[in-house]
């Protein structure tokens, strides 16, 4: 396979102006993350700042009703309230290796960007979060969580004035600030070598998860599911079963409304291959190669494109994508509240509706391990809202 | 030597700079653009630049993706740049130059867009988001129909990525001449003369300048033996046509 690739998705499609500080971040990458004192460092952080290693939570009401086992992966019990944390402790920690001294990053709903502001702070470094300017008015509890952090957050008036165009501005940004910064890129996606950084800091979630299964019920499961907006979630827990035959995997889009003609972030079920923010692969665009604008109730699922590694493991086949409506993911998400007593994140909320959508495929006793990968009190207005509470 | 070295070339010999204007295509509206394009052809633009224009443009500043958010506003396609140029195939003197994102090329088609464009008269192709890297394919089949893909280089590319480049390119290669996006600043950087130096040390292409330039004394600052062969003017110009000035009177402060 070429550098950089997923069968013929990825790559680096960036101007010749990034390539040196990627080249740059590749050669970190071989150099410093093998390190013994890499390693020992960032499992310190990882254990003793960020709450690892994180449950693995039995349901055990939903499971009695549903006629098999549930089980959850409790990425929302970690720091800042999401797996995020562990890609940007990594990258922080890597950047400071490198002798950068700043770290910039885009944000959608501002989830990675209050988990790099974090990570910034614990390691000392400068951090500046480029948000879409609507993003910036719809989440504003999150851009003061991020400037309390001490992170500089600049508004993106530009484009759809959303996560996308959040991304180019932090891409155009690193162009001038490269020598003195690092991209802490928020998700499996992006030019190489971010796809491959951010999947190894991630696949921590299915590593323990696996582990975790295994000890609990002696078997792997037989399901695994995850929401995947670029993916870093699903890369993270996925990517440790990719090799175990017999685990059915599933990556969960978001679908919007469900309405026709309506917004959605569905892109590997819906799009088509192109170009965007350095990367080949399925996007959401118009005919003449524009990108569209994506939509969703999960903010955090809301991306015109997808990480290029799922775009291939769905190209093998290997990982199944499902759709996921809003009203479904909202269903799921007043269900895990009253049966079990956790209120996810709309994210992980796909997931679990994907679960609920298809229980009647599962054979009795099956054991289905899903990501959850963060916490829902981010999106208590957005719930409300859309269920009148 | 390729039609669109001659045309810089050509200029260098007259003992001038060559002046390659930059517009976004569709912009300020369809019809103007083309008349945009005709004035410039007039008032001895060597090469013109047309922009694709694209949703997503990183390696853009805020004028020409303003420019770009309103083409695209006005219904300008690639599939419309392409037929406007055919209709107006051999009336101008300038080499045609297409600038824009892959993605647009690649839905596309690359060996569609090498055929049309080739027959619309277009002589090349940049393409900031296609580094050495991955531009092997687009490059192979622009040559095929007799079109250069022009390379970008900038302050921070290294004589063995500049080699690289130089090992395969034709037409010219363009000095990004700030290590940012497009878009008129005050002051070239103090690197520019070094990395002009670098440029024509590793590449016997014409070497052209852009990102940054707002006016001709730029140029003349510049030490007289690494002045670049030909000067890229964009978000000025386009910022020139947006205050109501003509292309015209902007391409007249160049030459003189």
């Amino acid at each position: 396979m070429k550098k950089g690739y997923f069968g013929e998705f990825g790559g680096c499609f960036v101007p010749e102006l990034l390539m040196p500080p990627l080249m740059e971040l590749e050669e970190a990458m071989k150099a410093i993350l093998p390190s013994e004192t890499f390693q020992r460092q960032l499992r310190d952080l990882l254990v003793n700042f960020a709450g690892r290693e994180t449950p693995l939570t039995f349901c055990p009401s939903l499971s009695r009703k549903l006629g098999f086992e549930l089980w959850l992966k409790r990425e929302d019990l970690l720091h800042t309230g999401a797996h995020k944390i562990n890609n940007t402790l990594g990258q922080a920690l890597l950047a400071r290796h490198m002798g950068k001294t700043q770290l910039i990053a885009e944000t959608g709903a501002g989830q990675h960007g209050v988990a790099t502001a974090a990570a910034a702070a614990r390691l000392g470094m400068k951090c500046i979060v480029y948000m879409g300017a609507e993003d910036v008015e719809r989440q504003s509890s999150n851009v003061r969580r991020m400037r309390l952090l001490g992170a500089e957050v600049v508004a993106v008036e530009s484009g759809s004035r959303t996560l996308k165009d959040a991304i180019n501005a932090a891409l155009r940004a690193w162009i001038s600030l490269q020598s003195s910064t690092h991209y802490c890129f928020g998700t499996a996606a992006g030019p190489y070598p971010f796809p491959d950084l951010v999947r190894e800091f991630q696949s921590v979630i299915g590593r323990e998860a696996r582990a975790q299964m295994l000890e609990r019920t002696g078997a792997l499961p037989d399901y695994v599911v995850a929401a995947v907006g670029g993916g870093s979630n699903a890369i993270g827990m996925f990517t440790p079963f990719v090799a175990d035959a017999s685990v059915r995997i599933i990556g969960v889009e978001a679908g919007g409304s469900g309405e026709p003609g309506c917004m959605h972030s569905a892109a590997i079920n819906l799009g088509r291959p192109g170009v965007l923010h350095g990367e080949y692969t399925m996007l959401l665009q118009d005919e003449d190669g524009q990108i569209l604008p994506s939509g969703s109730v999960s903010a955090g699922l809301d991306y015109p494109g997808v990480g290029p590694e799922h775009a291939y493991l769905a190209a093998t086949g290997r990982v199944k994508y499902g759709v996921v409506y809003d009203h479904e993911a909202l269903a799921a998400f007043q269900v895990l509240c009253r049966e079990e007593g956790i209120l996810p994140a709309l994210e992980s909320s796909h997931a679990l509706a994907w679960v609920l959508e298809h229980a009647g495929d599962f054979a009795p006793g099956s054991r289905v391990l899903v990501n959850l990968s963060g916490r829902g009190d981010k999106d208590m207005d957005i719930v409300e809202k859309a269920l009148n509470l | 030597m390729h039609i669109l070295e001659k045309k810089i070339r050509d200029a260098s010999a007259e003992g001038r700079t060559a002046l390659i204007p930059f517009v976004t295509a569709g912009y300020p509206s369809v019809e103007a653009f083309w008349n945009i394009v005709g004035e410039l052809d007039e008032s001895g633009a060597d090469i013109i630049e047309i922009g694709v224009p694209f949703s997503d443009p990183v390696a853009d500043g805020p004028v020409v993706e303003g420019a770009s958010v309103i083409a695209l506003e006005n219904g300008m396609t690639l599939h419309r740049i392409m037929e406007g140029l055919l209709e107006r195939r051999g009336r101008f003197r300038a080499g045609l130059v297409l600038m824009g994102y892959m993605n647009p090329f690649l839905q596309y088609g690359v060996e569609k867009l090498a055929r049309d464009a080739g027959e619309a008269g277009v002589h090349g192709f940049i393409v900031p988001d296609l580094p050495f890297d991955e531009a092997g394919a687009m490059r192979a089949v622009l040559a095929a129909h007799g079109m250069a893909l022009i390379p970008l280089v900038g302050p921070n590319t290294g004589k063995e990525r500049m080699k690289l480049y130089a090992g395969v390119s034709e037409g010219y290669v363009y000095a990004v001449s700030v290590m940012g996006t497009t878009g008129e600043r005050a002051e070239l950087p103090p690197e520019v003369p070094e990395l002009l130096s670098r440029v024509r040390g590793e590449f016997t292409l014409p070497v052209v300048l852009g990102f940054g330039l707002r006016s001709p004394q730029q140029l003349a600052a510049l030490p007289q033996k690494v002045r670049p062969d030909a000067a890229v003017f964009g978000s000025s110009l386009l910022r020139h046509i947006a205050e109501g000035g003509s292309p015209a009177d902007f391409m007249r402060m160049w030459r003189s």
